[in-house]
């Protein structure tokens, strides 16, 4: 049986994706000042700082958020964060939630299948946002991996656990391969040769997003 | 960390206070979202001239607000582009239907929120250009960078394109006075000393006692090459000739010569600078038309300078000879 037929159960609900938030919002205040310094070496020492001031007001946000609906909960997440990261995370990280919540308008409960097709959509959004191909040293670098890992592995079956692991993992295999490379988009650029052996932020915190996705999405399936 | 500040959370709220109580006669400030609009906004059938980034570069771009120079200013946190939201606010306080500039750093976040801001705006009706400034000749032009940074001519383009919106030219033609302003100038920046994020509350780099970095950028983040530090006429050379070379200005030409200053370098230092500059021109056959020097475009307290050459023509002097009122640049009312 082709996979697009297998049976397929609901692997996400509203609940879930926000303990997913929350969770994001925690890992990203502990390692504020670990992302922050990743972004000094090669950046403008910024990104756990915006981050985490982006990830609070998202929180503030949820704490008044009463609908079902995940694609709305995921865009009130988008927006604010356009609205208080700032810097190049702020468009990058609100596109990816906007374009996930664009992914999941309407759906109270997602498969494996939504989420492969959210994860597509926000990467899509974070490249044309950003116009960043692999291998130039971003966000992109851990997010296309994770999303590539996803893919595959839903299709052939996999437990969604397993697939939300993959790509958590794709995603770290990515995030340690910027260190070797030679930054070709933002700030990094501008140091040329000097950008490289230094891990990027963003491809960073990405991880870190993939990560949290498989500690809190990944447990609903046996 | 040592700062006159009482919470790294709150450096920009209480600085836009300060702001308010200082230059009331000439701005109103807005918090949440953070804008600043010169008092009599909107002018009607003007082009209003929308800029913005991270704070930490007073007094661009707040204080660059008022007549003659910009309508609106969105500051972000220190040394972060502001939002959408924050740009789009300001773009519909001062738009007077003759539609609104909005001049952009070329910085990846500058650029795509105010990609976004612009998006916004004109899905609402309102007419938007957007003018990129990208005058640093310390960053390679080309497909493996994001491009050259937007430094010292942001000023010089805020200035004259200001001007130019005061004699109520059309959108058209401003924004081609931005971009012959951007065409016709060139910058590199120099550091004596890193400076200090107050949220991050240690310096962004670390620089020797004896050393420099040349061809920085205006948000610490560090240049291209490290060197030994050197007597003042050679640091003018190697910031002045590549920024010769580059346009290339030539013999017989008359420019704007400005040299800025980083923040914590003071104006002796900057007399001496401007000093080899004129210099290092003077032997090349060009001609300082006009000058601009002080700290204009700063990298919180940081030690170092920038050097800005912008080519002049009759234009180009007239605009910038044309009366201006703000907090931070004033003459000619």
């Amino acid at each position: 049986m082709p996979p697009s037929q297998l049976e397929v159960v609901v692997t996400v609900t509203h609940d879930d994706v926000v303990r997913w938030i929350r969770a994001f919002a925690d890992v990203i205040a502990k390692n504020k000042d670990s992302l922050t310094d990743l972004d000094s070496a090669i950046g403008d020492a910024d990104h756990g700082i915006n981050m985490n001031r982006g990830m609070t007001a998202v929180l503030a946000k949820l704490d008044g958020d009463g609908s079902a609906d995940i694609g709305a909960l995921l865009k009130t997440v988008g927006m604010t964060l356009v609205s208080s990261v700032g810097g190049a995370g702020g468009p990058l990280y609100g596109t990816l939630f906007l374009r996930l919540g664009a992914a999941a308008a309407g759906k109270e409960e997602l498969t494996d299948q939504d989420w492969v097709a959210m994860v597509t959509a926000g990467v899509e959004g974070v490249q044309s946002r950003g116009k960043a191909e692999p291998n130039d040293k971003t966000m992109v670098d851990a997010l296309i991996p994770a999303r590539d890992a996803l893919a595959a592995a839903v299709s052939a079956g996999e437990p969604f656990g397993d697939a939300l692991r993959a790509s958590a993992a794709a995603a770290e295999e990515g995030m340690k391969a910027t260190i070797p490379l030679v930054a070709r988009k933002g700030r990094a650029s501008y140091l040329g040769e000097r950008s490289a052996g230094h891990q990027d932020p963003g491809a960073t915190s990405s991880w870190l997003l993939m990560r949290t996705a498989a500690e809190t999405l990944g447990d609903h399936e046996d | 960390m040592k700062k006159l500040i009482n919470d790294p959370e709150n450096v920009v709220r209480e600085e836009l206070s300060g702001i308010a109580r200082a230059h009331g006669d000439l701005v109103e400030v807005h918090i949440d979202p953070h804008y600043i609009v010169r008092t009599d906004a909107p002018v009607q059938g003007k082009v209003a001239l929308v800029s913005g980034g991270g704070s930490g570069h007073e007094p661009m771009h707040g204080g660059f607000v008022g007549m003659g120079m910009l309508d609106a200013a969105c500051p972000g946190e220190v040394f972060t582009s502001p939002t959408p939201d924050q740009m789009e606010a300001a773009t519909k306080a001062v738009d007077g239907g003759a539609g609104v500039v909005h001049i952009v750093k070329n910085y990846t976040g500058d650029v795509m929120n105010f990609e976004m801001a612009a998006e916004l705006c004109r899905s609402e009706g309102t007419e938007v250009e957007s003018v990129l400034v990208d005058d640093d000749v310390a960053v390679q032009d080309s497909l493996y960078t994001a491009g050259r940074r937007g430094v010292g001519a942001t000023v010089l383009m805020e200035k004259i394109a200001g001007a130019a919106a005061e004699q109520r030219r059309p959108l058209k033609e401003v924004v081609d006075v931005c971009r012959k302003v951007n065409d016709n100038a060139r910058s590199m920046g120099m550091a004596l000393t890193s400076c200090t994020v107050p949220a991050a509350g240690k310096p962004t780099f670390e620089l020797g006692e004896d050393e420099m970095e040349i061809g920085i950028g205006i948000h610490g983040e560090p240049g291209r090459e490290r060197r030994k530090v050197a007597p003042v006429h050679d640091i003018v050379e190697m910031m002045a000739t590549p920024i010769v070379d580059d346009l290339p200005f030539k013999s017989g030409d008359q420019v704007l010569a400005f040299v800025n200053g980083m923040g914590g370098t003071p104006l002796i230092e900057l007399y001496i600078v401007f000093h080899e500059l004129a210099s290092l021109l003077d032997g090349r056959g060009i001609g300082i038309g006009r000058n601009l020097i002080g700290p204009y475009i700063t990298s919180l307290e940081m030690q170092g300078c920038s050097i800005t050459l912008l080519k002049l023509d009759d234009e180009l002097t007239g605009l910038w000879d044309a009366p201006v009122k703000t907090p931070g640049l004033r003459w000619g009312v």
